[in-house]
């Protein structure tokens, strides 16, 4: 048991794999940030008052809903392909088309998105 | 081509150990949210919100169908939208997207933490986080 890793962070923040190690890491990302402010939007909605408005009033910035926007739909779109090709396991040899599909679900989703929300924030 | 062990069916694996029954599960639970959120979109397109919300609170609705949600949009009345029907789809979605975060936050947490006391006390902490996060999101549903 425990760590025997001979790489160090810079050599590990270096690393490219294939299109699987960038989904990958964004997929966990994701996950993590979801995790942590939907936690904390929880407990901000059940303490309320002013510490839980003011937790909560995070949301509504333009920069925090691109970021949350980001780990929601990548999280979303690269898990139901995991949740395919896991389920299906023969399709499993595509998966390099899989990853290019769901960057083309992605990408335009996406920026259409947050080019919506930085209109509405940067317009009034 | 030989059959690698990843190519294997579902069935041929066997889902013996909690580890294999969790990797299952986070699948399907997927699935399931996938299924939810798709629930509180249609509802809340039956329920008026083409006309009366904005496409950012239907998601946000959608992505949990909480009446406090939609307090701030233009429906003109939302009784509807906290009958029973969507606090239990609230529920079920506050439960299933629980679990599958938790048990993300584990798998996350097992990359790190090798050591079998260490993985023991990240479980603990994991179901302490779980029922608490649970407890609170149910009651958040059923009083608002």
């Amino acid at each position: 048991m425990g760590l025997k890793r001979e790489v160090g962070l810079s050599a590990g923040l270096r690393y490219k794999g294939p299109g699987g190690y960038l989904t990958y890491i964004l997929h966990r990302i994701g996950g993590l940030g979801m995790a942590i402010f939907i936690t904390v939007h929880i407990l901000a909605s059940f303490v309320g008052g002013r510490t839980g408005g003011f937790l909560n009033g995070m949301y509504e910035n333009w920069a925090f809903q691109i970021f949350i926007f980001f780990c929601a739909l990548f999280h979303a779109i690269n898990g139901l392909r995991i949740t395919i090709l896991d389920l299906f396991p023969k399709l499993i040899e595509y998966q390099p088309e899989a990853i290019w599909i769901e960057w083309a679900v992605f990408l335009p989703l996406f920026g259409l998105s947050a080019f919506v929300i930085l209109r509405t924030a940067l317009g009034g | 081509m030989t059959t690698k062990s990843r190519n294997l069916s579902i069935k041929q694996r066997g889902l013996t150990n909690f580890e294999a029954i969790m990797w299952i599960f986070t699948r399907l639970s997927a699935l399931a949210i996938y299924g939810l959120i798709l629930v509180g979109l249609i509802g809340a397109l039956m329920m008026g919100a083409r006309e009366q919300m904005n496409f950012a609170d239907v998601m946000r609705w959608a992505f949990m169908p909480n009446v406090t949600h939609v307090q701030s949009t233009d429906l003109q009345d939302l009784n509807p939208w906290m009958s029973p029907f969507w606090k239990l789809t609230a529920s079920a979605l506050l439960l299933v997207a629980t679990a599958h975060g938790v048990h993300g936050l584990v798998v996350i947490a097992d990359d790190y933490i090798a050591g079998a006391g260490g993985r023991k006390f990240v479980r603990f902490l994991s179901v302490i986080m779980m029922v608490s996060l649970m407890g609170m999101g149910l009651w958040l549903i059923w009083t608002s």
